[in-house]
């Protein structure tokens, strides 16, 4: 894949989380805008995922969270995240990523405090599995901007469905 | 007013000397995307589209030219018209698209004018402008990136970007057009300066 600065990335990323914070004054609004910008963004890398990873389909929802981790955020953020704390059913676990490109150089304010900055990410992973037919639940738990060791998604499967056409052969 | 909660602030940790890391180009092509249809979902023409994304690039300008003066430039930073140029034209350009700018040129007509002139900017890659608008150029992002740095080292301009055709060839030239504002006080200040 081309590359291109990382620095030039996150600074863009900042001036753009800034602007929105001066367009909308309620931070609650800017959490939900980055992350529908987020699920706009992951809709169509899903695509750019499927023809370059060269990966098999995912038998089951940890292995789809191995391959979020491992081969979906070194593609795109040149990071890699670890997958733990899983429940009982396999159902939800927690993204962990030690460094974050989009927050360096980045220092949340006091009054920024309930900013979600890196929400963006929640989006993406969130509309690319949508388009393989996973609903998922994507939060932060931890954000090392507002003073927690580690940056920490929480991924929540709600349901899953296969593939399957919506015609039949001899319409 | 800005105090962190964090114990230690961000001036306080270590400023990466290389900055060498590196990150697809899709990925930056999803943002900005993005972020050309946020801006255009806020505003009603394109004149004004193209104010935004350059406010969203001066934000990043600002703050490069600091990055790139602590680690390209050894801590210093240019104080004359000429180099200053030259420090966009090369130094910037480099650290942006990983090579020089095509051109800079003064223009024949005003000498307050100046252009950097160069094709296939990164940003512009995948984003094809639909019939109806015309003359927009989503390299006013750059524009606003090239007006940041300019502004932070003292050299305020009005910085605007252009599509331009070349002839012979498929796709136009973008040119960055540097008007700078304070043009004489600029001058008068240079000669002030001891060596000129």
């Amino acid at each position: 894949m081309e590359m291109i600065n990382a620095e030039i990335f996150t600074l863009t990323y900042g001036s753009m989380v800034r602007q929105l914070v001066a367009d909308y004054e309620d931070v609650e609004e800017v959490n939900k805008q980055l992350d529908k910008m987020g699920f706009n963004i992951g809709q169509r890398l899903i695509d750019e995922y499927l023809a370059k990873s060269k990966t098999q389909r995912c038998s089951d929802f940890r292995e789809t969270a191995e391959k979020i981790a491992k081969v979906g955020f070194k593609m795109f953020l040149n990071t890699t995240a670890s997958v733990t704390n899983w429940n009982a059913d396999g159902t939800e676990c927690s993204l962990i990523l030690e460094d974050n490109p989009l927050t360096d150089f980045v220092e949340l304010p006091e009054q920024l405090s309930a900013l979600k900055y890196s929400n963006l990410l929640c989006g993406v992973i969130r509309g690319a599995l949508e388009m393989v037919n996973m609903d998922v639940e994507c939060s932060f738990v931890k954000d090392m901007l507002r003073g927690d060791d580690v940056y920490e998604m929480r991924l929540k499967l709600l349901s899953s469905s296969t593939e399957s056409y919506p015609f039949k052969d001899d319409d | 007013m800005f105090q962190t909660r964090g114990s230690v602030g961000i001036v306080d940790k270590t400023f990466s000397r290389q900055g060498k890391q590196e990150i697809s180009l899709s990925s930056f092509a999803y943002l900005f995307g993005e972020l050309v249809q946020y801006c255009q979902s806020q505003v009603s023409n394109i004149g004004e589209l193209e104010r935004k994304l350059d406010e969203v690039g001066y934000g990043v300008g600002v703050r490069l030219l600091e990055v790139l003066c602590y680690r390209e430039r050894s801590q210093r930073r240019e104080t004359r018209l000429l180099d200053m140029l030259k420090f966009v034209h090369s130094t910037l350009w480099k650290y942006m698209f990983g090579r020089q700018a095509r051109d800079l040129e003064q223009s024949n007509t005003a000498e307050d004018e100046y252009m950097i002139s160069d094709s296939d900017l990164f940003v512009t890659k995948y984003v094809s402008v639909p019939r109806e608008m015309g003359h927009f150029n989503p390299a006013a992002f750059v524009a606003g990136v090239v007006r940041g740095v300019l502004e932070g080292a003292g050299f305020p301009a009005r910085v605007t970007a252009h599509y331009v055709a070349v002839k012979d060839q498929l796709r136009p030239k973008t040119v960055i057009l540097i008007k700078f504002t304070g043009y004489s006080a600029i001058m008068q200040r240079e000669q002030r300066m001891p060596g000129s």
